[in-house]
């Protein structure tokens, strides 16, 4: 595989820049024999977390597998901006089939390798929220169930971002998308809808289910790490902000998703077996929803013409709800 | 060896023969006598390391056999009527990307109204899904037909579908040669992938093609399809060879060389026709008989030669489009321009028998010049009209 000189670091205001970090501590990406998966050149958006994501998931998982890595990638954003023929931006193999299918196929990776005693070589699937959580649920659950030597990865972006941002069943409440319009006396996405997919994963007991971001990529590479230590069905569901779905600056995509995590709008956490095992606590008091939502278009209609206060009301409670549901609350003291 | 055997048993015997890696499957009545039958096998350790996998739904079943496929597996699955349909999208996918996945369909009617039983419509919905079609007369040419599918999927990079009546052919108990397992292994190779996902050798399949491109992708699968139809007899001939029988691939043809008239059909129908058409001859009707296996692509060709010089075309259709013609016999048609009259008599839908009387009755109209350019066999007139006074 090729390797590509390392081009940028990791800093932040809470994150260690790589010149800092010892050398086992710097992420993947900031090693010279990085598998350099997804290469650069692709068609993705300025500032699109998704290409940053799968970037990162790609090549931790690259690293974890010695370079013996086959992925499958459901239609969406990831597979559009990167293959456009006849070019591609992959060096690891890769195929794309349909977008609903995408763990099937990764299961149909598995079992061939399998046929052919090839226990070397691992799998990886991937697709968007709508990929994962609508239209390909059934092939998920049917993976999962199966418990298939499969690491699916779902980078949510919470809606669907390739045919124009439309609603799916990721898109948090009130948002705008272009079938929640900010129209009428309910504007943007209904409030008690959506579902939980990493909760669901967990729900089938698989070896091991965790959330991430791509604001914390050490944590990511980590829980791409832990899941490629372990067999079976795996899930890694990763928020990847989306500047052109969500309205937002292309500069503010890691800001975005770090505000999720320190909202507590994103939990993080792992669940082995169904249990969950480890949570990130807040590393502060949490932010106000306000602050995360302020600088997305697709919240406008919370700001203009008036302050929405009672839309922002219910926005923090499910904030305060996730606080008290994962026990996020900091430390004493922090 | 010749066993009285089911077809669903035999056609699982010789899949296993073909020594597929991966196979999968979802439940759907009348296929699922082959696939417990390859369950069964897989567990008992044969064929080798081969991995049979249980999924939510055909979607999945097509979606893992493409996926093993890519990777360089032999990949077999096997579905009938509704769950041919909720394949769709993946039989188109599995074309495109060039996947010799075998499958068997045993073919069955499509609702509604929900019928379990035998007609064509099912595979014929997919004819332009990019899968070769052969159509299995009996349950000798049902086993023997698989073998030289993995065979040609495998040399020209496109699925195949072996189509096989339900019930009639799949759940019918007969004698039927099986092939050793040094028979098939002297005939199929093992599969050497034209493309496959390798950490060794990365490669990207399923590419975004634009306009500049996408015309020329599918005239290169065209002329790959008309490939397949130069290799089919040549890899039948092979097999025949080795198992000692004849293995039609195109057509079968039976005492249609110098016959005025030449009644088409496709599947087990056909042992039907030919009876009727021994019956016809003795009472000096002057016809013959030419049963279609392959079906896709298309033996334009073939159908031209076989009708050159006749008065007259009669094509059973297993499936009817409303509000269309028959959509063999159109087919048939654009083969013989200038040709013959051709009549699509649409028989046997829904797993209605069709009988050497009824077929008798319909060639004799035809020679009497009453039968019209499209026709439904044995129709039930008292049951239109008390349907139609009913409304
Ligand atoms: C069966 C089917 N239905 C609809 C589409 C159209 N489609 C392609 S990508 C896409 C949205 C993808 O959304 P998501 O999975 O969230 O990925 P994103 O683009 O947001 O990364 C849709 C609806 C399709 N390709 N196939
Ligand atoms: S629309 Fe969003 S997800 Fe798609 S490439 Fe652009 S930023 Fe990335
Ligand atoms: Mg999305």
């Amino acid at each position: 595989m090729t390797t590509q000189r390392l081009k940028f670091y990791q800093v932040g205001s809470f994150a260690v820049g790589n010149r800092l970090a010892a050398p086992d501590q710097r992420t993947v990406q900031a090693r010279p024999d990085r598998a350099n998966a997804l290469t650069s050149g692709h068609r993705a958006c300025r500032g699109c977390g998704e290409a940053l994501g799968a970037r990162f998931v790609q090549d931790a998982a690259a690293r974890a597998a010695e370079g013996r890595l086959i992925s499958v990638n459901a239609t969406g954003c990831l597979e559009v901006f990167s293959t456009p023929f006849p070019e591609t931006a992959w060096q690891v193999p890769w195929i794309h089939s349909l977008f609903g299918n995408a763990p099937s196929v990764a299961s149909g990776v598995a079992y061939a390798l399998r046929a052919k005693g090839d226990t070397r070589t691992r799998v990886l699937g991937q697709g968007g929220d709508g990929g994962t959580v609508d239209i390909g649920f059934a092939s998920l659950s049917g993976m999962f169930e199966r418990n298939d030597d499969v690491l699916f990865v779902c980078y949510d972006n919470q809606g669907y971002m390739n045919t124009g941002v439309q609603r799916s069943g990721a898109t948090p409440p009130a948002a705008r998308t272009a079938t929640t319009p900010a129209l009428g006396p309910t504007p943007g996405n209904p409030f008690g809808q959506g579902k939980d997919a990493p909760r669901i994963a967990a729900a089938h007991r698989i070896p091991y289910v965790a959330t991430a971001t791509i604001a914390d990529l050490h944590d990511l590479e980590d829980k791409v790490a832990a899941a490629m230590a372990l067999h079976g069905a795996r899930y890694l569901h990763v928020l990847v902000p989306c500047p052109l779905g969500w309205g937002s600056a292309s500069a503010e995509t890691v800001k975005l998703a770090r505000l999720a995590v320190d909202t507590a709008l994103f939990p993080l956490y792992e669940a082995r077996g169904g249990e969950v095992t480890a949570v990130t606590r807040l590393r502060r008091q949490p932010v106000p929803v306000e602050q995360y939502l302020r600088p997305q278009k697709r919240y406008r209609h919370l700001f203009e013409p008036g302050i929405d206060t009672a839309t922002l009301d219910r926005i923090q409670l499910i904030a305060d709800a996730n606080i008290a549901e994962y026990g996020l609350a900091p430390e004493e003291g922090s | 060896m010749c066993e009285q055997i089911e077809g669903s048993q035999a056609m699982a015997r010789v899949v296993a023969a073909c020594r597929p890696d991966v196979v999968c499957a979802y439940p759907i009545s009348p296929q699922t006598h082959i696939v417990e039958a390859l369950a069964a096998m897989v567990r008992a350790g044969r064929p080798g390391r081969a991995q049979f996998v249980n999924v939510e739904s055909e979607m999945a079943a097509l979606s893992v056999a493409i996926g093993a496929s890519a990777t360089g597996a032999r990949a077999y699955t096997a579905t009938a009527s509704q769950g041919l349909l909720y394949m769709a999208e993946a039989l188109y996918n599995a074309a495109g990307l060039g996947l010799p996945i075998v499958m068997t369909v045993a073919n069955r009617a499509i609702g509604a109204p929900i019928n379990i039983w035998n007609d064509h419509s099912d595979s014929i919905s997919q004819r332009d899904s990019g899968w070769i079609q052969l159509y299995a007369l009996d349950n000798q040419h049902a086993a023997d037909l698989h073998p030289v599918a993995f065979r040609l999927a495998e040399e020209v990079s496109l699925p195949v579908m072996v189509c096989v009546d339900g019930f009639v052919l799949t759940h019918a108990v007969e004698p039927v040669d099986l092939a050793e397992q040094a028979q098939v292994d002297a005939f199929l190779p093992p599969f050497a992938p034209r493309q496959v996902l390798d950490p060794d050798d990365p490669i990207t399949i399923g590419a975004m093609v634009g306009p500049e491109a996408f015309t020329e992708v599918r005239f290169l699968a065209h002329e790959n399809a008309k490939r397949a139809l130069d290799r089919l007899p040549v890899l039948a001939a092979d097999y025949a060879a080795i198992v000692g029988r004849t293995v039609p691939a195109i057509v079968d043809s039976y005492r249609s060389e110098d016959a005025e008239m030449l009644v088409i059909a496709m599947g087990s129908v056909v042992g039907t026709l030919k009876d009727a058409v021994d019956e016809l001859r003795d009472d000096g009707a002057d016809v013959g008989a030419l049963g279609l296996v392959a079906y896709r692509p298309f033996p334009f060709e073939t159908i031209r030669a076989a009708a050159a010089g006749r008065s007259r075309v009669i094509v059973l259709e297993r499936a009817q489009p409303a509000g269309s013609t028959g959509v063999v016999g159109a087919e048939v048609r654009s083969a013989l321009p200038g040709g013959p009259p051709v009549h699509s008599v649409v028989a046997g839908l829904g797993g209605r028998p069709v009988t050497r009387s009824s077929l008798k009755t319909v060639i004799t109209a035809a020679q009497r010049g009453e039968l019209p350019e499209l026709s439904f066999m044995d129709l039930d007139t008292g049951l239109v009209e008390a349907a139609r006074s009913a409304t």
